[in-house]
């Protein structure tokens, strides 16, 4: 293997892992841009797509369902089950644990999503058992040899499926009216009720998408490794959060980017250094930017002239 | 249209409003006059459903308007420009006035509106895709209310329209506030400038401490010893 192809075999592997964080990230930053919360709990709401994903994987190779459906078909229904799941009960901790004290002091906030947090991964070890999960991939083993670097349909999968969500959220946050809302909300909710805006809703509504997109990463996750474990979350949580600050909280391109950038770095970093030392390298980068660009490398302002 | 009746209000556990009683007819201007802290923004802000109603009744052709939210207030047809204008600074001004008429359905009219409103202040129509934050102050008032118009409102809250702007800026302002009630909105108007207040308004009341001290037409007010003397110097 020549150098340049190693270069590229890692960029392709750092991809991959870099679209999962970015979907995870997209939530943290939208749910901050709204309430300027950080939603500890979002790694759990990741968890928790994995696992309705893992279910449905079993249910839909195990039993009721007729033999003879296309791998893709299998995947698309697990994952808009899970994306589903997830979304309701990302509106349903928004509505029952966070709007109650949205106008207390934020520290209260913080220590309910810390807790939220620590319930979910509690109430997920009971469900499914602390033991680490088999995650059965119905992707066939496809791969391609292009140019000496292999490509597998399954990072094929995880492209495609981060991709179009993404392309997809750009395109209702700049161009509906849903959207709109959701940003102006983001810039000054008193201003927005006075304008008519449901708020409450709209609100909502940021907590149902940060959470599907969470979900959309549990199951490429699992579908990626082979094995999910309830304490999962956790880890990628706390990336994906980096990934967030490293593109500019609250700004949702930053977290595309942020996302990308720190799978990149951390699959080059596990290619020519050692992979033991890659949440180093994750984590190192998260100090080192609040050192230097504490906004993130997309977060600067629009000056706001009065 | 809109009565208030004993309101009383307040923020914690301090109460602002101690009993105002005022009416606004359709097809008025009426504005509210008195020094700082009287509780002129907060009679804005309990009408517009911002500040909860403690005690009183504050009825809008003959609803009860006590206990509903902000934004079904815009709904009923009461649309309010806040104190400091609250523009979405990092939204274009074509977006600030399609989100105030966020409620309506009526595309064309909407459209209709949006060209009704740039005539009333043309500069929005010269800088429709810049971001609103890249406003001057005066122009972000002017956008703060455009987008109230945009709600298609009957009744208009504007809470000091003409505070920090050029003179020649608050002419403006005033003149578009005159224009806006022939066309057949009916106002209330918050304003520190008394004088020009007093020229384009019906009627006005004064606050002191958070009650009604003075009601009158408002050519008998520009002439009231009182008034004169402490809000049109002497």
């Amino acid at each position: 293997m020549t150098p340049l192809q190693l270069f590229c075999q890692q960029l392709a592997n750092g991809l991959t892992l870099g679209a999962i964080y970015a979907l995870i990230a997209l939530g943290y930053t939208m749910i901050y841009g709204v309430i300027q919360l950080i939603n500890f709990a979002h790694g759990e709401l990741f968890m928790v797509g994995a696992y309705v994903a893992l279910t449905l994987v079993l249910l839909s190779s195990a039993g009721p369902l007729p033999s003879g459906i296309p791998w893709w078909m299998t995947l698309l229904v697990c994952g808009l089950g899970s994306m589903a799941a997830a979304g309701m009960l990302g509106a349903a901790i928004e509505r029952f644990a966070y709007r109650p004290i949205r106008h207390a002091p934020r520290l209260n906030a913080l220590i309910t999503a810390i807790g939220m947090s620590f319930f979910l991964q509690n109430a997920l070890m009971l469900l499914y058992g602390a033991t680490d999960r088999h995650f059965p991939n119905p992707i066939p083993l496809t791969r391609w040899e292009v140019g000496g670097v292999t490509v597998t349909l399954m990072q094929l999968v995880v492209w495609a499926a981060s991709g179009l969500l993404m392309v997809g959220l750009q395109l209702l946050v700049m161009s509906t009216k849903l959207g709109m809302a959701m940003r102006a909300t983001a810039q000054d909710l008193k201003a927005c009720a006075l304008l008519g805006i449901p708020v409450d809703r709209i609100i909502a509504t940021t907590f149902v998408i940060g959470s599907a997109f969470a979900a959309m990463g549990g199951m490429l996750f699992g579908l990626h490794y082979g094995t999910i474990n309830f304490h999962d979350g956790y880890l990628m949580g706390l990336k994906a959060f980096t990934a967030a600050v490293l593109g500019g909280i609250g700004n949702i391109p930053g977290a595309m980017v942020g996302g990308l950038v720190l799978g990149l770095l951390e699959g080059l970093g596990a290619g020519y250094l050692s992979s033991q030392w890659k949440n180093v390298f994750a984590f190192l980068i998260l100090v080192v930017l609040l050192l230097f660009k504490p906004r993130g490398l997309l977060g600067e302002r629009v000056a706001d002239r009065a | 249209m809109l009565k208030l009746e004993e309101v009383e209000a307040g923020y914690g556990r301090t109460s602002c409003l101690h009993g105002i009683s005022l009416e606004v007819r359709e097809g008025e201007i009426v504005v509210l006059l008195g020094a700082n802290g009287a509780g002129k923004t907060t009679t804005l802000m309990t009408i517009s459903g911002l500040v909860a109603i403690r005690g009183g009744a504050v009825t809008f052709q003959g609803t009860t308007l006590s206990g509903m939210a902000a934004a079904e207030l815009v709904g009923l047809g009461i649309s309010h420009v806040p104190e400091g204008r609250r523009i979405l600074p990092r939204l274009t001004i074509q977006e600030n006035l399609e989100l105030g008429a966020y409620l309506r359905r009526d595309r064309a009219a909407i459209r209709l509106d949006l060209a009704r409103v740039c005539e009333l202040f043309p500069i929005l129509a010269e800088r429709r895709r810049q971001l609103a934050g890249t406003l001057s102050g005066g122009e972000q008032q002017m956008l703060a209310i455009a987008r109230g118009l945009m709600a298609r409102p009957k009744l208009l809250l504007l809470d000091e329209p003409s505070l920090g702007l050029a003179p020649k800026l608050v002419s403006a302002i005033f003149d578009a506030i005159k224009r806006m009630n022939e066309e057949g909105i009916t106002l209330l108007l918050v304003e520190q400038n008394a004088y020009r207040s007093l020229q384009i308004a019906h009627r006005g009341y004064v606050l002191e401490t958070g009650r009604v001290v003075l009601a009158d037409t408002a050519a008998r007010l520009a002439q009231n010893p009182r008034v004169k003397a402490a809000y049109l110097g002497g």
